[in-house]
């Protein structure tokens, strides 16, 4: 829960504003990105993903870093990562 | 790999490694690092190995699983066996010990219990189930609770009146606060958080050098970013600065996330007292629903047992979370107190400081020589 994971924006969603999809490690989930609004962001910018809401907007380098620090973590990773995937994040009407 | 490998450059870390052995000289320097995701980097990369011994790191309280008490599971676990209730939680609180258990032990017994990645992902469950009460466990700190505030802001203005949330999120200052004034530790400096600090800025810590005479650096989570803050640490206490400074600008920036502050503050007030585990009860420390939002309150809703209970005797928690002892010292650790059957909340999550010596204390040697090839220690 506390691990902030990088993400890459896919696409902006046409339905809902403030939400996004973002690949993960080759996983690919909806995310808030209410947060960042201020930041204009486009598909191809890379995001730091706490609990399905982008926190902070990244450059490349830092992203690498950060997924390479996580990929060590191991277990806690790999929990976190599969916690994501199952993550059904959708506009809610 | 190329920007991974320029964070792990042995070169670059043995050049500030020594320079952070000739800036201390003949002097001791306790520095706290304050956030788990710190203290895992360290013992992960084996930096304690690297450094000189002068140079002594600390473990502080920013772990948040690790800081929930364990009257307040009780409570979970209670509202949890409620009928009609679905209880949401985060993966990482499913095996923190309550006085009567854990959460995966109430829901072997038969409660509604689903993880979640998202409190979105609750609030998506309580649009699904709308003849079901869904609770939410929101726990953390300022790096989780925008989310848990944004969530609730969804849930008001679609009208989702069967969700809940049972707040446990934490603030970082009033136990960095309480740190500073227990008397039993003497520390020269801190390793701010980083993930924190993305939220609330820099500008909250400046307490600590103006009312306290510490240093506070913020830092990154690669091994050069915590030998760096080591440095810019020392630094400041040679050149006789004592300032908030930001080694992990990078991601933090000076006035944090204000969107982030505007919807905390709009959900969010301060609660006069909250318990924490091990440094028991910190005023203004926690954050609980505003008025306005008193229907989504599961404190509200339903009249919690509330009972106080005190850490199991054997655990020293508290001691390792205020840094005043390692967590080897405690007498539980690594026999009766491990990741399997943890008896202490730090034990818990991966970023605890216990469970971090534990997975990757024995690893110690083998990857500082790793990292710096710089001082290879005998086996």
């Amino acid at each position: 829960m506390c691990l902030g994971i990088p993400g890459q924006l896919v696409e902006l969603s046409t339905g809902h504003e403030h939400l996004a999809r973002v690949d993960v490690s080759g996983v690919t989930r909806v995310v808030n990105i209410g947060l960042l609004e201020d930041e204009h962001l486009q598909p191809g910018d890379w995001v730091l993903i706490h609990v399905g809401f982008a926190m902070s907007k990244i450059d490349e380098e830092e992203a690498s870093l950060a997924l390479e620090s996580l990929k060590m973590m191991g277990q806690a990773f790999g929990d976190e990562l599969e916690a994501f995937r199952l993550s059904k994040i959708s506009p809610v009407a | 790999m190329r920007f991974v490998d320029e964070y792990r450059d042995p070169t670059a870390a043995r050049a500030l490694v020594a320079q952070i052995t000739a800036l201390a000289g003949d002097d001791h320097f306790k520095f706290m690092e304050v956030c788990g995701g710190h203290t895992h980097t360290i013992y992960r990369h084996g930096i304690e190995h690297v450094l000189p011994p002068s140079i002594e790191l600390v473990h502080g309280p920013g772990c948040p699983v690790c800081v929930i008490p364990m009257g307040r599971v009780d409570d979970a676990m209670w509202v949890a066996r409620q009928p009609g209730v679905i209880f949401t939680s985060f993966g990482d609180m499913m095996r923190v010990p309550g006085s009567q258990g854990n959460l995966l032990k109430a829901k072997a017994e038969g409660a509604d219990i689903r993880f979640v990645y998202s409190p979105l992902d609750a609030l998506r469950v309580a649009a699904d189930n709308p003849g079901r009460e869904v609770v939410f466990f929101a726990v953390g700190f300022e790096t989780t609770a925008p989310s848990t505030a944004l969530t609730l802001l969804q849930a008001r203005d679609r009208g989702i009146r069967n969700f809940r949330v049972f707040s446990n999120h934490v603030t970082i200052v009033p136990p960095l606060k309480a740190i500073l004034e227990s008397p039993d530790l003497r520390l020269d400096g801190f390793l701010g958080p980083g993930h924190v600090s993305t939220v609330i800025g820099q500008r909250p810590y400046r307490f600590v050098p103006a009312q306290y005479g510490k240093p506070l650096v913020t830092a990154g989570f690669e091994p050069l970013d915590i030998l760096q803050t080591i440095f810019m640490l020392l630094g400041q206490i040679r050149e006789g600065r004592c300032e908030v400074e930001n080694q992990y600008s990078r991601v933090v920036r000076e006035e944090g996330n204000p969107k982030a502050l505007a919807v905390l503050g709009e959900v969010f007030e301060l609660r006069p007292h909250f318990e924490w585990r091990g440094l028991g009860f910190i005023s203004q420390s926690a954050l609980k629903l505003r008025h306005e939002f008193a229907a989504f309150d599961a404190e509200v809703r339903y009249e919690l047992p509330g009972i106080r209970v005190a850490d199991p005797k054997a655990c020293q928690c508290g001691e390792v979370l205020k840094g005043v002892i390692k967590p080897w010292e405690c007498k539980v650790f690594g026999t009766a107190c491990t990741p399997e059957t943890p008896i202490g909340t730090c034990m818990v999550s991966s970023e605890g400081a216990c469970a971090a010596y534990y997975n990757f204390g024995r690893m110690h040697r083998e990857a500082a020589v790793t990292l710096g090839r710089m001082r290879p220690v005998p086996a």
